[in-house]
């Protein structure tokens, strides 16, 4: 969830469109504007972008494999 | 949705499913052990496993926090409010509600008329504390590493708001100490562990280096997607293939190798390990957390003295009637069977009337086998 507003040890977390108050006592130096992974009603961290960049890159680069390294199956 | 519809790429995920049928080739069969429940739900929901190989097995592991808590624990939430009826209000989260104990459920106590409310978080139990100053307001807290920060900010927070109504019953447990009782099970041949998402996001992968040095069983955090799920096994193929054990991180976007520090030190400042009873698995030494002392005026086993009941909650004893009735939950939470071989499965046993807890919960195996259906291939 994207966190768009903080209140002290509390926020406001947003994902598709759905608002909700979450918890920020678990999560150090949170910014309006970070995405968090929430459970329970609180942040249990950050979600790092450059790692997620990384592994979709990686993914995305699966796809993009020549055709003859991979098999027929469907 | 950023960062959620990426890893739902169909496309990618038959190029994944290729890679890995390409890697175990010929190769012997391999089976591999989602640990958690929300890992188990996403195998079922995308139909992962159709995507994988025949000689690659899944199986589903104890990390559904409802299918391992005691029946004892219910009896226990259950006669608190017979004995404190117009004095308390128990708040459960969904699953538990419905998690049947040797003679009722919460749900059925809820219908008869008791004081039970189903919250989606302690923030919730909070709030109703805060505006029933006249009750006592009991969370019932169970899961693992995840959940239990949650329930260690929330003392921690009613301890600073001087919140006096507020009180936890709780059954947290750890998950590499029941990873750990599982190998030592000679009936379960494993080749790798996928490792929970989220407990792992707090607990980092330190705690997970025994099994690989120890066990030599290689393990891989994932994340909750499909892409993730395949790319996690794909991982943990190209170790088994190598006969290499290592733990590696495949939700690099969420979980580090220092878990949430912050998170930790809160957990650690408000529970303290202690030995706990996992349903249909028994007494596993130093698999649970309990309060500290410290913080004993919110223990609410001890502020309801839930020993006069004679009820121990950690006390290992397995109330007789959890398995005398045919249900299997045990052998399956151990990955020993599958809801197959139950004779009560989707007769006896279904969602509108669990029998067992891992039918009860969403997470649960059964009820992921239920709802998706069977889909060995």
């Amino acid at each position: 969830m994207k966190l768009i507003k903080i209140n002290g040890v509390t926020g406001i977390a947003e994902i598709g469109g759905l608002q909700r108050e979450i918890g920020l006592l678990l999560v150090d130096n949170a910014n309006v504007g970070d995405y968090v992974i929430v459970h329970a009603g609180y942040a249990i961290q950050k979600l790092d972008e450059k790692e997620a960049f990384k592994t979709i890159a990686l993914l995305e680069s699966y796809h993009e494999m020549p055709q003859d390294t991979k098999s027929t199956k469907k | 949705m950023k960062y959620i519809d990426e890893f739902r790429n169909g496309t990618i995920a038959i190029s994944l499913s290729d890679k890995i049928a390409e890697l175990v080739k010929g190769f012997r069969k391999i089976t591999i052990m989602e640990v958690c429940g929300s890992h188990t739900m996403s195998v079922y929901r995308y139909g992962l496993k159709r995507l994988l190989p025949p000689n690659i097995r899944l199986l589903s592991g104890p990390g559904c926090p409802v299918c391992v808590t005691p029946v004892s624990f219910i009896d226990t939430a259950i006669t608190i409010l017979h004995k404190f009826a117009n004095e308390i209000i128990i708040t459960t989260f969904g699953d538990l509600f419905r998690a049947p104990g040797s003679s009722s459920s919460l749900e059925k106590e809820k219908a008869k008329g008791a004081s039970v409310v189903v919250v989606y978080s302690t923030r919730d139990a909070m709030k109703i504390a805060e505006k029933n100053t006249d009750k006592k307001v009991i969370f019932l807290g169970i899961g693992f590493e995840t959940t239990t920060p949650t329930i260690a900010a929330s003392v921690l927070e009613a301890e600073r708001s001087n919140l006096n109504n507020y009180f936890v019953l709780t059954s947290h447990k750890t998950m590499p100490h029941v990873m750990e009782a599982l190998l030592r099970d000679k009936e379960l041949n494993l080749d790798g562990f996928l490792c929970p998402a989220h407990v792992s996001t707090i607990i980092g992968s330190r705690p997970y280096e025994f099994i690989a040095q120890d066990f030599h069983i290689p393990c891989v955090i994932a994340g909750f997607e499909p892409l993730d799920i395949l790319q996690g096994i794909y991982m943990l193929l190209e170790q088994i293939v190598k006969k290499e054990a290592g733990v590696k991180i495949q939700y690099s976007r969420v979980a580090k190798c220092n878990g949430n520090p912050t998170a930790l030190a809160i957990l650690d400042k408000v529970f303290e390990p202690c030995d706990v009873e996992w349903r249909g698995l028994g007494l596993i030494p130093k698999s649970g957390l309990k309060l500290r002392n410290r913080y004993a005026r919110f223990d609410a086993s001890k502020v309801f003295r839930i020993l006069d009941f004679g009820f121990r909650i950690d006390s290992g004893i397995q109330n007789p009637h959890s398995a005398s009735n045919g249900c299997i939950c045990g052998d399956i939470l151990r990955g020993v069977k599958t809801p197959s071989d139950c004779k009560l499965f989707k007769g006896a046993c279904n969602p509108e009337h669990p029998v067992g807890a891992c039918m009860v919960s969403g997470e649960g195996t059964c009820a992921a086998y239920y709802k998706y259906g069977e889909t060995e291939p």
